[in-house]
């Protein structure tokens, strides 16, 4: 079984992480931007190539008679200031300005790629030296080095490019960084080292692949950047007056504005229209490669939709319950869920549950991932996952339908009399505020209790669940205590408003054994004292077995067995419960004694395929 | 013959801090083991007790800071990256979490062939080496063109099986290979890897927090806490009478699915709380 939502959610991380070159133009070509900015970059480079074999004239011959000429046959463009042809010197232009451009950026590229690379890869002291150096370099005033470098070095155009180029260096350097430490300790990572695989293999193979997609990203900025920096030199006249380039036509065509305004006109073209292909270029690529998640997982999604199970009437063990004439809290009739998807349809995750939670009953729902248990359980509280509503069916709590009852009055219910005891106990605390905080602000709004009462109360709460020292927890942020710790915390929180229905999410899956014990029993205890009705989700038998009075076990979104523990964990009737109690290893024996290899571990026969 | 196939001895582990002279983390502290050839020595413990750097000391991806680990005769716990990766041949490893330990940019074949073309075999060779892997783990044939996303938690755990045992290895690590999955599918991985020590005779240092995944797997058991191995012998002998507080705590804290029985167990384990609390607090008046 897949649990859609979860298996959604790592493709987009492994998505966003897959960065396939072939794959990656393809989805780019279907951006019109993309198309349009990318032909013009390729004409703009096919022009740096063959423009000057289809020059009409040599960008340096200067006639006196054509000075500032108008455009002719011969001269499509007009003349410069020197009587120079315009169209063949833009020609020109567009070579040596696309090679300077290249040549920063192979530059930065080379240095900041490789540096990122190995300080990523291998960390240690490459790391803080790298990350010194790299923050020296961006600290220098870019414009004054190259000044200082034209000074000492002469002025010329593929010296500055180069230094420029180095200049650029920390942007690559610091994206590559970061994307292959994060990658370094990736689990795969691992296995290949383990494999016996060289680190040449693989920084090559399981690296590099990761840093392609962003560094193109970057390539595209940079070259940007190297344009106009280098336009902005030349057009200053401290470029190199030997080579025709975009910036020096932009100076010479300043000289003459007045008298012919046109000359500005080509050079200015060029450079804009290239500088914003680029940038259009870069964003249009990180688009493609941040959305390739969404739209890949959407694909696959349909393949994977659980098996379709015929309904089937839910086995029910009635058997004598201690709740039959109490007080019925929550009434779960026919619960349908469904996500709407890109088509229009809408895909059921949850259907035809029906169950009633009385005043001080524990009920367990149980299933495997994909099961629709916690669907159900969110639905109570009507905080299903973006996409996802309730499409059927009615949950009266105390009178109140919450399928259909407004935001606010539900707003007011959460917390107050339905409270939420999560899975994760770490992500579920914000890292920004106090342990304190958190417990004593929603005291304030939903009880009315000034900061004072609140902070009495959130510490007498903080002792009630078994918190060695309560003030300084209270005053610590989530990061300083520990998982079992911050559940607690959790659940201090959850009952601080005197809720009638706690919902708990699996609330002991993320913990150690040791604290499991723990926290169930403070479970019990704390629902017992205030006699709550509870609902909890697991995927444990053992768990059910310890705190749970009545139980359903959940499959494909469906009920299909439901009842008192005692009867059902004795007699399980449906074959999905037995097979699930059969994969139970508790109370299996050890495997014997001797040479293992001869010895015959317990069989057990799969009831599904062999293989999911 | 009783041959030792690693021998742990006296290992320690530390991480260094952060922070100028900060105490280095010590997450082992001591530790001695032993795995016969073709044997399943089980490592329980709590998150933090040292069992996943357990495992990695002996891959060799933490840094064993004391004592050795014998491979046969020879000291493999500080052993070069050239060397290490001749070792590579015989001691692999099964991860916790089948979703990261998957490049998922390579298809299945390309993962599986990795580590055998770094063993110069032919690209035929390894083709038809991996469609046997396929099998051994019991995956359709054509899996091999699909990406790790195409793949459920389960059938992704046994692609990475399916990696560890390509080199043919004498030990697999298994750091928690199971507890990702869902019961049924733990049960059905847990089967697989049964079959393939009963075919291939590989030993398995078989990582877990559940007592009763190790149990059903193991010969023998070693708990660990806080950095040391608190309890080591036979499965049966340590999982249903164990001897070191811990231990107890441990075996009594792990709910059973039967109510009246978890009712009983949940008792005993109060019991056993206050009476270990009664101790601790007797041999501090003691020692005052």
């Amino acid at each position: 079984m897949i649990d859609p939502l979860a298996a959604d959610l790592t493709d987009e991380i492994a998505a966003a992480t897959q960065r396939s070159t072939r794959s990656l133009l393809r989805r780019l070509l279907r951006k019109p931007i993309a198309i349009a900015s990318l032909s013009f970059l390729v004409l703009v480079v096919l022009v740096a190539i063959v423009g000057p074999l289809l020059a009409p004239h040599s960008p340096d011959t200067a006639s006196a008679a054509d000075v500032l000429g108008p455009i002719t046959g011969a001269h499509p463009l007009g003349t410069d200031s020197a009587g120079r042809d315009v169209l063949s010197r833009l020609l020109f232009a567009t070579r040596f300005s696309i090679a300077g451009a290249a040549l920063a950026l192979v530059v930065a590229a080379v240095i900041g790629v490789t540096g990122g690379l190995f300080a990523g890869y291998y960390g240690r002291w490459l790391e803080g030296t790298s990350a010194w150096i790299a923050g020296l370099i961006q600290a220098l005033p870019g414009i004054v080095v190259l000044l200082a470098a034209r000074a000492v070095l002469g002025p010329s155009m593929w010296t500055s490019m180069a230094i420029f180029g180095i200049l650029l260096s920390p942007a690559f350097y610091r994206l590559v960084y970061s994307t292959v430490s994060a990658v370094r300790d990736e689990l795969y990572v691992d296995a290949a080292r383990v494999s016996g695989l060289s680190d040449a293999r693989i920084i090559t193979r399981h690296i590099l692949t990761v840093v392609r997609g962003p560094a193109l990203v970057q390539a595209s900025f940079v070259t940007g950047v190297a344009i106009a920096i280098q336009a902005g030199l030349e057009f200053l006249g401290l470029g190199d007056l030997s080579i025709p380039t975009w910036g020096g036509m932009l100076n010479d065509g300043f000289a003459s504005i007045y008298s012919d305004p046109l000359l500005m006109l080509w050079p200015s073209l060029a450079i804009g229209l290239t500088c914003v292909s680029l940038v259009l270029l870069a964003n249009a690529l990180r688009d493609t490669l941040e959305r390739s998640g969404s739209r890949r997982s959407r694909r696959r999604e349909r393949a994977l939709v659980p098996p379709v199970i015929e309904p089937q009437p839910v086995l029910r063990h009635d058997g004598v319950s201690r709740f039959a004439d109490g007080d019925v809290l929550l009434e779960i009739a026919g619960l349908a869920v469904g996500y709407g998807q890109d088509d229009g349809t809408v895909k059921t995750v949850v259907e035809d549950v029906s169950l009633t939670v009385h005043r001080g009953e524990v009920h367990g729902l149980i299933g495997e991932s994909g099961s629709g248990k916690t669907q159900t359980a969110w639905s109570v509280l009507r905080l299903l996952p973006a996409g996802g509503r309730i499409v059927g069916g009615s949950i009266v709590f105390e009178g109140v339908d919450l399928a259909t009852v407004s935001e606010t009055r539900m707003n007011e219910l959460r917390g107050a009399r339905i409270a939420y005891v999560p899975q994760e106990p770490m992500s579920n605390l914000d890292a920004t505020f106090t342990v304190g905080s958190q417990l004593v602000e929603p005291m304030r709004v939903k009880l009315g209790l000034n900061r004072r009462q609140a902070t009495a109360r959130a510490l007498e709460l903080l002792e009630r669940v078994g918190i060695p020292n309560p003030p300084r927890t209270f005053r610590s942020y989530p990061h300083e205590i520990s998982g079992g710790m911050a559940q607690r915390v959790l659940i201090a929180g959850a009952v601080s408003c005197d809720p009638d229905l706690l919902i708990a999410d699996e609330p002991t899956t993320a913990l150690d054994v040791t604290v499991q014990a723990d926290v169930l029993d403070l479970l019990r205890g704390l629902q017992e004292e205030r006699n709550m009705g509870m609902i909890l989700v697991t995927h444990n038998f053992g768990v059910v077995a310890d705190i749970c009075d009545t139980v359903s076990v959940m499959r494909a979104g469906r009920i299909v067995e439901t009842g008192g523990i005692d009867d059902l964990f004795a007699r399980p009737q449906h074959p999905y419960t037995q097979s699930l109690f059969d994969a139970v290893l508790e109370d299996l024996p050890a495997r014997p004694s001797g040479d293992d290899r001869s010895s015959s571990a317990p069989t057990r026969t799969p009831q599904e395929g062999a293989v999911r | 013959m009783t041959a030792t196939l690693i021998r742990i001895e006296d290992v320690e582990v530390e991480y260094p801090a952060k922070g100028f002279r900060a105490t280095p983390f010590r997450a082992l502290k001591g530790v001695s083991l032993e795995i016969a050839p073709g044997e399943t020595v089980g490592l329980v413990g709590e998150s933090g007790s040292g069992k996943t750097t357990l495992g990695r000391a002996v891959l060799g991806l933490a840094p064993v800071t004391g004592g050795r680990i014998l491979y046969g005769d020879r000291d493999i716990s500080h052993l070069g990256r050239r060397e290490r990766r001749v070792l590579s041949q015989d001691i692999q490893v099964v991860f916790q979490d089948p979703y990261t330990s998957l490049n998922p940019s390579m298809t299945i074949e390309q993962i599986l062939m990795e580590p055998l073309m770094v063993r110069r075999m032919s690209s035929r060779d390894a083709r038809s080496r991996v469609r046997g892997l396929l099998d051994e783990v019991r995956l359709p044939k054509n899996a091999g063109e699909r990406l790790p996303r195409e793949f459920s938690g389960g059938q992704r755990q046994r692609v990475a099986i399916a990696r560890a045992l390509a080199l043919q290895p004498k030990l697999i690590v298994c750091d928690e290979p199971v507890s990702a999955l869902d019961l049924s599918t733990q049960a059905r991985v847990l089967e697989l890897f049964t079959e393939i020590q009963q075919q291939t005779g590989v030993a398995y240092l078989f990582i877990s927090h559940d007592l009763a995944v190790v149990r059903h797997l193991s010969r023998r058991v070693a708990v660990m806490y806080h950095g040391e191995i608190v309890e080591w012998g036979d499965a049966e002998q340590v999982t249903t009478r164990p001897e070191h507080p811990y231990t107890k705590r441990l075996f009594l804290a792990a709910p059973v699915p039967d109510p009246q029985l978890q009712a009983q167990r949940r008792a005993e384990r109060h019991r056993l709380l206050a009476e270990q609390n009664r101790v601790s607090t007797s041999t501090v008046t003691v020692s005052v």
